[in-house]
């Protein structure tokens, strides 16, 4: 990530304690049972990933990760079922189609790659997840925070 | 009813909670009757848990059973009883007393959250039998992280009695007091799924099994390969933690061996440790994987690909028998000696050494089947006949799995519909008597109400507790808007917490509830029928996973875990005001079943509906019914086949329930599941059925021949015109000097991939039967491999010993056969002489394969249903779905399916008949709320949404140029909302607007 890291120098006093946040849209058959898995098996990772329980990798609508990224997620992982283990047959596949796409749109927009990744996670790699985890946060920390289509977030309350 | 009817129990004893008895118990519950699963372990799951992945899809077993683990752990009619054995058995078919005993677990099971506090402060260590002993647990312990039930249970050989876990758990589950406890259960019927015992690899000591660290058994290695295995996936060897370079599979080990008497081949040790070797090797690309092997098994439905893509791209074969394994002191290296089939003696150094252990009858099976009063076979397995698969030789009693004789998962999958069905056969009567239906309170209409949200924060005793500043999240929820009632508990899953949940939804009429505790996949089910219960619709509630997600994975941050806590919660509570109560839609079922095709598979499945109560329709393309069971006559083990045949033609023709139509076309399917309309064209005229479900049971057919002279040479024929005139009493062949028979005419070829599985069993039955009539006769079969997997190998044996000799040849080396002077000449090449043999056959027998039916690319398209490559029909899932189609309500069995034996076809269309049972058993089906809807007003008809159902649940409206959702077959995956570039269709429960207002609550 030598590329990156030269691209932070500019801001890196403000990020000394910055923390990415970043979202994670887990579908609900193997990756988030995945993610359950490293919480029984107690394997410690980052706590920066907010995690949505989506049906199928095959739900996620580019919108979510584009909104994600105008909402302040630093990072989007999207994550389903291994290729052939879909619970819905092929929503995986067709998952992995639609962000072959997105990929080329975010990159010509001036996303980073490796601000939005997607992988597969089994119900029993528990582990696989929780190093997945660590090396989003640790790829998207070397960027820096998300700048490209963030919009100035009003109040919550 | 009569009076007969009237005694009889509509309930289900299931002995075994593996995937067989789980299966059964599922098909049962879900058709009417009442189950008890009963397993002697702490829970159900069997070996299908310990599995890594399964073949020949290398689908994640666990991800697979867990679903069907907690879908049997929560059904209202099965009664999960682990720990648990069968001590008597009394009575009839239609009402036996089972007496039962359980184990004492020390734990109080309906106490225990399975927190699994106690484990870790347990102070002693005890052997991981579900690691196979390759790792240590506590001795208080839980099978497995997804064990259902999850409750602990206290090992008290290992236990030192020091009451730390029952000072520590929160909740008193722990009771050293309990003792063995009896109790007596009314049934119907039994099931019996037991499963097998792998072999004890320590009697083969010529391997070093025990002696030697790095060498381990085939369900040893499943459990290094598994993520949440010993080595935590990574493959490893057990003496020093080295990856293996060399890894050698010793094959049939404890199968195929006299010596050890276990004759029998255990049928799936070769494609089992052809997966093994793949994944090993997709861990680790280095590993170099070798199979040592005598024949290689593939014979099921795309084994054969499997195969030969790892003996492309992944896995050394080698055809040679090993005799002996020693270990290299310095190394703790293994040199194996083996013998190749030319005779050559080899040696090679290798890693690690997988022994490839074949099953055998469960230990303590002969005590059961003595109180069962069923009979075994010479191996120890069920006793089971040809015609009935399922029957044990006690009426009322019936089996399924391995233990009826070794088998892989899907057919066991399949003979536990297939029991079930049976079951459901004899007990169709009093179906419905003994189920349970839960009432709930009418629901209160929140229409139009602003939310009032109630929040309930769990400690999880000090799961989360320990970490999570539970109260500040609490305190902080309640500052959210729309958040009327916050508060937490020490365990919001705890009996008095629902009750409390409910009381406080009248208090503050809270018309959302969110729950910040562990995962919605064990859980959210609880929490949604305790609101239905305070009259809130089930999809008016969220969680948040604050356990899994924060406490226990950021253990050593606390500030952190409970700020990210607040912050899930925060996101809930977001979605939770978007949330809208969603309707479990009502179909009405018509209940009749369409049966295509009148052969073995099709009058079986009929037949076993029509036996349930339920009208068929049977169409046959034919005049006559039977198909392909019209040429045959005798099976290896000598039975009627005619006989049988005229049997069941007449059972279906006088079963007044059974409509059959041959001479008979499918002209059009419309309709889905539970009200399909069917025209049918039969003898010309055109007719209209209305039924529920549909079973594809077309067939297949016997391939015809161009190669080796066939239709040239009156002389050259195929097995079945073999059979034909064997049966016929044909002289001129019983009288043959020398036949010649070759294997896999059109099987396992680049236009054929597959292998037709059936082949060598008939090639062995007709050789054996001309034997027996002319023992004089000399008979060569001229095979690539011998696939009599199962019992069959007994039959291949005793044809060598009576003298049938058997050649092999290689694919590319194949058997010439030309017009001699006089006679047929075959010349083939002998591989362990390396020289080439010419033989003058009197009679060339091809054992041609099994082909699917021409015409099935068009049936496939009317039902919307897929083929795969070979054009046999495609199920929903190869593992545990092998008789659905992913199309619901459309189920296959025999060889629509795939080439297959009689008693398999009998099985799977008993399987087929059960699963379609689950639908016609109810007059009305519920449809999950969850599913898609469109908006008219966006959709522009341009029909991806279509394109990527996997459900065919979306058609297009022709009229009003916009997509229509069918919503008996959606799925709810959401695949055609996301492809949706007008926004037009959306998911209720995950709809677009509520995903996005968890990102914007980020």
């Amino acid at each position: 990530m030598s590329k990156n890291s030269e691209l932070q120098t500019p801001n890196s006093k403000l990020q000394t304690d910055w923390e990415p946040k970043i979202v994670a849209f887990l579908c609900n058959w193997c990756s988030y049972a995945g993610a359950d898995l490293a919480g029984i098996s107690r394997i410690q990772y980052p706590p920066n990933v907010r995690i949505i329980r989506i049906p199928c990798s095959g739900r996620v609508h580019p919108l979510f990760i584009m909104r994600s990224l105008q909402n302040g997620a630093d990072g989007v992982l999207v994550s389903g079922c291994h290729p052939g283990d879909c619970h819905y047959i092929s929503g995986n596949y067709i998952a992995r189609r639609r962000f072959a796409i997105l990929k080329n749109l975010l990159e010509y927009v001036g996303i980073e790659p490796e601000r939005v990744q997607f992988s597969w996670v089994s119900a029993s790699e528990g582990e696989k997840f929780a190093k997945v985890v660590e090396d989003v946060v640790e790829q998207v920390k070397a960027l820096g925070p998300a700048k490209r289509l963030v919009k100035r977030k009003a109040d919550p309350h | 009813m009569g009076r007969e009817n009237d005694q009889k129990v509509g309930a289900v004893l299931v002995v075994g909670g593996g995937i067989g008895g789980i299966q059964a118990s599922l098909d049962l519950a879900e058709s009417g009757f009442k189950v008890y699963l009963v397993d002697m372990s702490t829970s159900i799951g069997g070996v299908m848990a310990q599995l890594d992945k399964t073949f020949p899809t290398n689908d994640c077993s666990m991800c697979i059973l867990s679903p069907k683990l907690v879908e049997c752990g929560r059904h209202l009619n099965i009664e999960v009883k682990t720990y648990t054995q069968v001590k008597d058995i009394q009575g009839n078919a239609g009402d036996f007393r089972v007496n039962l005993v359980r184990k004492p677990r020390y734990i109080n099971p309906q106490k225990c959250t399975g927190c699994g506090q106690c484990a870790k402060y347990c102070p002693v260590g005890a052997s991981d039998t579900f690691n196979e002993n390759l790792s240590e647990r506590a001795a208080i312990y839980i099978g497995y992280p997804q064990a259902v039930p999850l409750a602990y249970a206290i090992d008290r050989d290992k236990c030192i009695g020091c009451g730390l876990c029952s000072n520590i758990c929160l909740v008193d589950a722990v009771q050293y007091s309990q003792e063995e406890q009896e109790e007596v259960i009314d049934v119907g019927a039994v099931i019996l799924a037991p499963g097998f015992e792998e072999f004890d690899a320590h009697l083969k000591g010529e391997y070093g099994y025990g002696r030697y660290p790095n060498v381990v058994t085939s369900i040893e290695f499943e459990r290094i390969l598994s993520a949440s295995g010993p080595y935590r996936g990574r493959v490893l060897r057990p003496s020093d933690g080295d990856i293996p370079q060399k890894i050698a599979f010793i094959q049939c080990v404890g199968s195929r061996d006299e010596t050890c008497g276990n004759n029998y081949c255990s049928s799936v040790c070769c494609m089992y440790a052809i997966k093994e070797a793949v994944v090993a090797k997709e861990h680790v690309r280095e590993i170099q994987p070798s199979i040592f092997f005598m024949d290689l098994r593939a014979y099921g439905k795309d084994f054969d690909k499997y195969y030969q893509r790892a003996k492309e791209e992944w896995v050394r074969f080698v055809r040679g028998r090993v005799s002996s394994v020693e270990e290299m002191p310095q190394t703790q290296n293994l040199k194996i000696k083996y013998e190749m089939d030319d005779s050559k003696l080899m040696e090679e150094e290798f890693n690690l050494v997988v022994l490839s252990v074949g099953f055998e009858p469960s230990p303590g099976i002969q005590t059961l089947a003595q109180k069962l009063g069923i009979e075994l076979n010479e191996y120890g397995f069920c006793k089971t006949y040809q015609f009935s698969p399922v029957e044990t030789t006690r009426p009322g009693v019936f089996v399924c799995g391995a233990f009826q004789g070794p088998k892989d998962i899907p057919e066991t999958v399949m003979q536990a519909s297939g029991a079930a069905s049976c079951v459901a056969d004899l007990l169709s009567s009093v179906r419905g008597s003994l189920t349970r239906e839960r009432i709930f309170p009418p629901e209160i209409d929140v229409r139009g109400q602003s939310p009032r949200i109630g929040v309930f924060v769990c400690h999880c005793g000090i799961n989360i507790g320990g970490v999570v500043n539970v109260p500040e999240v609490a305190e902080y929820v309640r500052t959210l808007s729309n958040v009327v009632y916050a508060e937490h508990n020490l365990y919001t899953c705890s009996q008095d917490t629902q009750l409390r949940i409910k009381e406080l939804i009248k208090e503050h009429n809270l018309n959302r509830i969110v729950v910040a505790s562990c995962s919605p996949r064990t859980h959210e089910p609880l929490f949604q029928e305790t609101i239905r219960e305070a009259g809130l619709n089930r999809y008016l509630f969220e969680m948040a996973n604050i356990r899994d997600q924060c406490s226990w994975v950021h253990m050593h941050e606390p500030e952190k875990a409970t700020q990210k806590s607040k912050e899930l919660v925060r996101m809930a509570v977001a979605k939770a005001c978007l949330l809208q109560p969603l309707k479990r839609l009502e179909l009405p079922v018509t209940r009749r079943g369409l049966v295509i095709g009148g052969g073995l598979s099709g009058m079986t499945a009929a037949s076993s509906l029509a036996e349930q109560g339920f009208e068929v329709y049977l169409v046959e393309r034919e005049r006559e019914l039977g198909g392909n069971l019209k040429k045959i006559h005798y099976t290896l083990n000598g039975m009627d086949v005619q006989g049988y045949l005229k049997g069941i033609i007449e059972r279906v023709r006088a079963n007044p329930l059974i409509n059959v139509y041959t001479n008979a076309r499918i002209k059009e399917v419309a309709g889905y599941v539970g009200n399909f309309k069917t025209t049918i064209i039969a003898d010309g005229a055109e007719r209209e059925l209305e039924h529920g479900v549909v079973i594809v049971a077309t067939g297949g057919r016997e391939y015809q021949p161009e190669e080796y002279l066939y239709g040239k040479d009156a002389k050259v024929i195929t097995q079945r015109e073999l059979e034909e005139k064997i049966a016929h009493g044909d002289n001129a062949v019983l009288n043959s000097n020398t036949i010649v028979m070759i294997q896999c005419v059109g099987s396992r070829e680049n236009e054929r991939p597959y292998c037709s599985r059936i082949c060598c069993t008939e090639t062995v039955k007709n050789a054996l039967k001309i034997k027996e009539k002319n023992p004089k006769a000399n008979i060569f079969i001229l095979y690539r491999e011998v696939r009599t997997y199962g019992f069959r190998e007994d039959y291949y044996r005793k044809a060598r010993e009576v003298g049938i000799i058997f050649i092999r040849f290689d694919e590319d080396k194949k058997p010439k056969v030309a017009k001699g002077k006089k006679a047929l000449e075959v010349l083939v090449r002998e591989p362990i002489l390396g020289e080439e043999i010419l033989l003058r056959p009197d009679l060339l027998v091809l054992s041609v394969g099994i082909v699917p039916q021409p015409d099935n690319k068009k049936l496939a398209k009317m039902l919307k249903v897929p083929l795969n490559e070979d054009g046999f029909y495609l199920e929903a899932q190869m593992k545990l779905r092998p008789v659905d189609f992913a199309t619901e309500g459309i189920f296959l069995c025999g060889l629509a399916h795939s080439p297959k034996l009689m008693d398999e076809s009998i099985s799977q269309a008993y399987a087929a008949a059960s699963r379609a049972s689950t639908i016609l058993a109810k007059d009305k089906m519920e449809i999950e709320g969850m599913i898609a809807t469109v908006n008219e007003f966006r959709c522009t008809g341009c029909g991806m949404c279509i394109s990527v159902c996997a459900y065919n649940a979306l058609e297009l409206d022709e009229e009003k140029k916009v997509a229509r959702v069918n919503e008996a077959l959606c799925k709810g995956c959401g695949a055609c909302s996301a492809t949706c570039r007008c926004g037009a269709i959306d998911v209720l429960g995950v709809s677009n607007e509520q995903i996005l207002s968890l990102v914007d609550a980020l």
